[in-house]
């Protein structure tokens, strides 16, 4: 009986005595949901274009970031003088590597692989993974690094807010990534409803037999989404870069990109950005309410029984498309 | 010419259903089993014993176990590290518990509380397939390695969090704890994957194996010939967490003496996955290729530079070891989608009409 209280009233009776905590809490899941959602665009992105579950989208991310860090400390050490200056050519040179790797993955990997079956591709991924994450470590060194974020001009320090009877601080840097998201979502959705490359994406999203039947090449169709998968890998990394630091301990959160993923439906951009925000939210809440219960740290497995739960009533993620199966 | 059937008439099915039909096959067979048996610990070093050999017995058995429920089944499983895990946790608790029963029972029997588990995580797996149970396994390998580190009951309340086999023996001989020598433990290993692998190699030959099949190649269709998918799928669960549940506790007891929760965490599962993958899906005989594959290639990488008189720091040869690793890897799925097990038959086929190209 007291075991139930404490599970189903005790933490609403403390969500409304301290509203404050409350909305801090929220806004932390809200935060993170939108890292999360970052990461799953990333996913999101790739599986739609190329049917390629693309493990290494995590990696992708510290990669990219890494590429950031080190491009720009060698070029300080190269002799450009400001750190500004330097900041934004290291950040069009991992734009151009992010291109690069985008173009080797096409050549080397997903060419002499296609039509090969789904587990096949997605276990090269992990090659892929294997690769960067030796890659990254022989050139720029496996120690974590301090993201560049003021030479980026990235806000700093917190909003304090007075409400409910309490403050709640709003980092800056999370409202930055909060609105560089937005902005990001927004102009994905641009490029794919809007332009001509956009609109053969989505065809061949729907069909690959299809889209290479009207003259669509499917090897430009895959460098441009490996390109913007690396894209958002960059952003995403500078941001969650910009709040702890340059690591390879970064990689475990694309494994938290992958209820996301479930959550919201292998294929739908809105998906990933809800399931995103679900899951953020739905941890923090859980981990701050229900956690001291049962022993800090479930925020490690929450995310994933939250989707699972979900995938119970629709297997297909909230917004996926409907799965038919035919004999 | 050497390796032809012909001439050997079967005249029995008993013969025909034979698991090495061919004459050839079973000499080989038993070449490798004496050179397991008894090569093995008379030429090779204690040290080699303990750091190649053994794992690759245990691995084995775990690949073995993915393999019946990836490669026959087709359930994408991202959780077998965590069931390796329940079993090697299991048999600890079953071994504190009846410290007077024969060693080999509770790691046996610890298998059954990883089925017990398996079964449990493998139930929304009517309900979705692919890459969504995938990331539904993830689920299970998080929750008990968030398990094994919070819930002290699981290794006595042992302050260091570890679990520390007890010494136990088999005929007098120490075979787990401190004092086991790596042969003895060895020997121990071998003969209990020796066990499974043809207790195994019967299943998938099998009624069960079949249907397994069936469910693997299409399930609806699987379903309207009269297989009942449910129980189908939740035994292949429970089968291959038995396995490897079985491998967990000998991964623990026979090999590292010792364990610590992050043992068993989500890169074992990727590992194993690996050793299934490169080793080819659906094949036992694989498993065993995977497993030698990915155990040796490191230690030949990192033997290479030294052979040709190369002195490359350590950490660099650790970040080269990695590459090359994951190039290997896009290279074989590119190369031979089907792993390993694909090109030892493509090999045999050769012999078998040599010197004639077919």
């Amino acid at each position: 009986m007291d075991m139930l209280y404490k599970i189903f009233l005790d933490p609403f009776v403390q969500m409304a005595s301290a509203p404050d905590l409350l909305v801090q809490t929220l806004w932390e899941g809200l935060v993170s949901g939108v890292l999360y959602a970052l990461i799953a665009l990333g996913f999101v992105l790739i599986f739609k274009a190329s049917g390629v579950f693309n493990f290494a989208q995590g990696i992708m991310v510290v990669f990219a970031a890494l590429t950031l860090v080190g491009l720009h400390a060698m070029l300080r050490d190269w002799g450009v003088s400001s750190g500004t200056a330097a900041a934004y050519l290291a950040l069009a040179l991992t734009v151009a590597v992010m291109f690069g790797l985008a173009f080797t993955i096409e050549r080397l990997v997903l060419r002499p692989l296609v039509n090969q079956p789904d587990i096949i591709l997605f276990m090269a991924t992990f090659g892929m993974t294997y690769f960067l994450i030796g890659l990254g470590e022989l050139v720029f060194g496996g120690e974590p690094k301090l993201m560049i974020a003021d030479d980026l001009h990235l806000p700093r320090g917190a909003i304090d807010v007075k409400m409910l009877g309490g403050f709640v601080s709003f980092q800056k840097i999370d409202i930055a990534a909060a609105a560089i998201a937005s902005i990001m979502v927004a102009g994905l959705a641009l490029f794919f409803q809007k332009t001509r490359i956009g609109r053969a994406l989505r065809a061949v999203a729907d069909s690959h037999k299809a889209a290479l039947s009207v003259g669509i090449s499917l090897e430009q169709i895959w460098v441009v989404v490996w390109f913007a998968a690396g894209i958002v890998a960059l952003v995403t990394g500078i941001m969650w870069g910009a709040r702890s630091n340059v690591s390879f301990a970064l990689e475990v959160i694309a494994l938290k990109a992958l209820p996301v993923l479930i959550l919201g439906g292998l294929t739908s951009i809105p998906g990933a950005i809800v399931g995103g925000l679900i899951i953020g939210i739905g941890e923090k809440l859980g981990e701050f309410y229900w956690g001291p219960l049962i022993g800090s740290g479930i925020e490690s497995w929450l995310a994933y029984v939250i989707a699972l739960l979900f995938l119970l009533f629709r297997p297909q993620g909230l917004f996926g498309e409907r799965i038919i199966e035919r004999i | 010419m050497f390796y032809r059937e012909t001439g050997q008439f079967k005249t029995t099915y008993q013969a025909d259903q034979a698991v090495f039909p061919i004459r050839q096959d079973r000499i080989g067979i038993a070449i490798i089993l004496l050179l397991a048996f008894a090569g093995v610990p008379l030429l090779a070093s204690e040290f080699a014993i303990s750091s190649f050999f053994i794992p690759v017995l245990v691995f084995s058995l775990a690949a073995i176990g993915l393999n019946l429920l990836t490669g026959y089944t087709g359930l994408l499983s991202l959780g077998t590290g965590a069931f390796m895990g329940v079993g090697a946790y299991g048999g600890y608790k079953l071994a504190t518990w009846f410290p007077d029963v024969n060693i080999l029972i509770p790691i046996l029997a610890s298998g059954f509380v990883s089925a017990a588990v398996g079964v449990v995580f493998g139930l929304p797996s009517l309900r979705i397939k692919g890459f969504y149970l995938a990331v539904a396994t993830l689920a299970a390998q998080f929750f008990l390695s968030w398990c094994f580190v919070r819930i002290p009951w699981l290794v006595n309340y042992n302050i260091s969090g570890a679990i520390e086999v007890p010494t136990r023996t088999l005929f007098g001989i120490p075979i787990t704890g401190p004092n086991a020598t790596a042969t003895t433990r060895y020997l121990v290993t071998l003969s209990i994957v020796v066990l499974m692998t043809w207790l195994a190699s019967n299943l998938v030959r099998g009624r069960i194996g079949r249907t397994w099949m069936a469910v693997r190649d299409m399930d609806l269709a699987a379903e309207l010939i009269g297989i009942r998918l449910y129980r189908t799928k939740l035994l292949s669960f429970a089968v291959s967490s038995y396995f490897c549940g079985v491998a967990g506790a000998m991964m623990v007891f026979l090999w590292f003496g010792s364990s610590e929760a992050d043992t068993f965490s989500i890169n074992q599962s990727f590992f194993i996955l690996f050793m299934v993958i490169i080793g080819g899906l659906g094949s036992l005989v694989g498993s065993f290729f995977g497993a030698i594959f990915i155990l040796g290639t490191p230690i030949v990488l990192r033997a290479l530079p030294g052979l040709f008189g190369l002195s490359i720091p350590a950490a660099t040869v650790e970040h080269l070891t990695f590459m090359v690793l994951g190039a290997l890897i896009i290279f074989f799925l590119i190369v031979e989608p089907h792993g390993l097990a694909r090109l030892w038959q493509i090999g045999k086929q050769k012999l078998r009409v040599w010197p004639f190209p077919y």
